[in-house]
């Protein structure tokens, strides 16, 4: 694979990841536990597709083959995305969503921090953009993570659940592929080990401070940055993908 | 957004009335007529309590049941571009949910008490959340259709004289001019766009039109204290007057679009400056208010079922500050 | 299991450096940080403020409409507080 390969799949990773996880967050609109957390998730989604629209339209000029970030989101069929498998899970309960939100931006700020000091000017640009918005998301969503450990016997029982049920997601992040090694080799990309070992130390301090325990590695899943996928994805993209596949052609 | 006339169902306003005295309403009555604002702790007679609460918890109940008929679009949306607006039109409603609550609290009501109506069917919303949204035309005709009776309905509502609903009436106002645009916006595509596209658009005015001037409330002679509210300066123009402001306002637009209002009385009347329009279907409207609309009970589930959900997150949040608060003071 | 509702809370937004802060609204919250995360994303979506101010709506002390005729009418007669109660001769400046 050559660089220009390389790093067009790693823009279109970076858009599919926020755009998966957007979605996810906005079907459950109207659905948050009090208003002002309805009001809190409704930026941090729009925070999340505003960033997938900057990946697309910069991997669409990538691309060079006079594509748009629309045809990125909604003209590719599921195997096409490389979105991280624990963005596409189902939504749960609140405390799954946090936590989700907590493992990924843990990584993902990570990762945007060293992106913004990569040799690629606009993806150092659009990082840099980034970053400011998860490094509030990653804030929030913490608090909020330390409040449902430390709460009830109940809340800490369900969000603890989530914890264990999530974490087998959460090394894919870290799985450097061609692609990671070239970006990291060629552009001053990211070291994905060194993001995981910033990881693994902000997760057991913010668990820690939530009361929560870290589960074991085990039965860890992987594939979605290679475009193999849980069934939920088709679901997803099915659902987003349907007025501009019904209506071919058709401006919006 | 969304106010309507819906205060025909309660009780008259003078049940509230007991202990005050004549001079108490004169004085109150005398600082109105001088465009006075009344502010939270001011001494006011009962009834206006009553109704200001009455009516801004509902417009508040309207923005949060309001958010459904589009959040249901929201996933399926055509492009990122018109996703993103749809989600922060959708904010904003819970915005506006949130100010009119907080207004509505100066009053001495909780936000608890106003939710525990809403769920347990006590307080109403505006019917026109009662309606499916069918299609991604909808999202265009709603913000054009819906939107634009509710900024009719709001623009006054910014001269209230409650001086926290009237604030929270200008946050609103400036803060939605973007929605009817952009419901316009979207149609205006649809329209320049393929054949099943305007299709589309022609269904959904079909089937939004009558429901949205139902959005004025009841005519002038069945609105029963329509009078008192005018003369409290807590509404400015009468439901019919505001309903033919939109119908003027309205037709022109969609001339423009190239679609046909569903209303074969609808004609410009010269003399008068003023569309003449045919006879509402008050027997729909008041079906929809009952509880038979075709999404009442869809609505009412969610937002109990949310409110339920939430339950444990909401606990958890209290005691987690409870102890640390403890913490603090230990 | 209790539902009680989250404390209320007053929110003041600073527009800009050199301005002081000014009421916007109120948030429920749960506690001081969740307060200021509501505030930001409930009165800040269109660029508004710059700093926020939250606090307790309990803790705010006020005045009693009862008795604003005894608290600010005072005031009222004190005209010779103002520039413009007094009469400068023609002719001088700067003054």
């Amino acid at each position: 694979m050559n660089k220009e390969s390389a790093l067009l799949a790693y823009v279109t990773r970076l858009g599919d990841n926020a755009l998966v996880l957007g979605q996810r967050m906005i079907e459950l609109v109207a659905a948050y536990p009090e208003l002002e957390e309805e009001l809190a998730n409704a930026n941090l989604a729009l925070d999340y597709i505003g960033q997938a629209r900057m990946f697309y339209t910069y991997a669409a000029e990538l691309e060079g083959q006079g594509r748009g970030e629309d045809d990125f989101a909604f003209l590719r069929d599921e195997n096409e995305f490389r979105n991280l498998l624990l963005l596409e899970q189902p939504n749960g309960h609140f405390g799954d969503s946090i936590t989700r939100l907590v493992l990924f931006e843990a990584f993902y700020l990570a990762q945007l921090e060293a992106l913004a000091r990569c040799e690629d000017a606009r993806i150092a640009e659009i990082a840099a953009r980034a970053e400011k918005e998860i490094r509030y998301h990653l804030r929030h969503n913490t608090q909020w993570l330390v409040r449902l450990g430390d709460g009830t016997d109940e809340s800490h029982r369900r969000v603890q659940e989530s914890v264990n049920e999530l974490w087998r997601f959460s090394g894919e992040m870290f799985e450097a592929d061609e692609i990671d090694t070239i970006v990291e080799k060629a552009y001053g990309g990211p070291k994905l080990e060194e993001l995981q070992k910033r990881w693994l130390a902000d997760i057991d301090a913010i668990l820690i401070n939530a009361t929560l325990e870290k589960p074991q590695d085990t039965g860890m899943a992987s594939g979605g940055k290679a475009g193999r996928h849980s069934e939920h994805l088709g679901y997803m993209i099915a659902e987003m993908q349907y007025l501009q596949r019904s209506h071919p052609g058709a401006a919006w | 957004m969304y106010t309507q006339g819906l205060d025909q169902k309660d009780k008259p306003a003078a049940a509230g009335q007991g202990t005050e005295t004549p001079e108490q309403l004169e004085a109150f009555q005398a600082r109105i007529d001088a465009e006075e604002k009344i502010e939270a702790k001011d001494w006011m007679p009962e009834a206006y309590r009553r109704t200001l609460i009455r009516q801004i918890s509902q417009h508040a109940h309207s923005e949060i049941i309001g958010m459904q008929p589009e959040g249901n679009w929201l996933t399926r949306a055509p492009t990122l571009k018109r996703k993103a607006i749809l989600l922060a039109k959708i904010q904003d409603e819970a915005g506006h949910g949130l100010y009119l609550y907080s207004a509505a609290e100066t009053l001495g009501v909780s936000r608890d008490q106003m939710v525990a109506d809403l769920l347990n069917g006590k307080a109403k919303y505006s019917s026109i959340f009662n309606y499916p949204a069918l299609t991604w035309a909808d999202i265009g005709t709603i913000g054009w259709l819906v939107d634009g009776a509710a900024i009719m309905n709001q623009i006054p509502l910014c001269r209230c004289s409650y001086g926290p609903y009237s604030r929270a009436m200008i946050r609103i106002c400036k803060e939605e001019s973007f929605h009817q645009r952009q419901g316009f916006d979207i149609l205006v595509s649809l329209c320049n766009g393929t054949d099943k596209q305007k299709a589309m658009a022609q269904d959904a005015l079909d089937r939004w039109w009558w429901p949205s001037l139902m959005m004025f409330g009841p005519s002038d002679k069945d609105s029963k204290h329509s009078a008192q509210s005018m003369a409290w300066k807590i509404k400015r123009f009468s439901n019919d007057e505001l309903r033919q402001k939109f119908i003027d306002v309205t037709v022109p637009q969609a001339e423009f679009l190239g679609l046909k209002v569903p209303d074969d009385k609808l004609a410009f009347d010269e003399s008068t400056g003023h569309y003449r329009h045919g006879e509402i279907d008050w027997q729909e409207f008041l079906d929809v208010l009952a509880g038979n609309g075709p999404c009442n009970r869809q609505r009412m589930a969610k937002r109990c079922k949310a409110h339920d959900d939430g339950a444990w997150v909401r606990e958890a949040a209290r005691a987690y500050a409870t102890k640390h608060t403890a913490k603090h003071a230990a | 299991m209790s539902d009680q509702e989250w404390p209320l809370y007053e929110v003041f937004i600073r527009s800009k450096s050199g301005l002081s802060h000014r009421h916007a609204g109120s948030i429920h919250a749960a506690d001081d940080q969740m307060a200021l995360d509501a505030a930001r994303d409930t009165y800040t979506r269109r660029s508004e403020g710059v700093s926020i101010w939250v606090v307790r709506s309990s803790q705010i002390v006020a005045s009693d409409p009862a008795e604003t005729a005894a608290f600010f009418d005072p005031a009222q007669d004190k005209i010779y507080r103002h520039p413009t109660f007094y009469d400068i001769p023609d002719g001088v400046e700067n003054l």
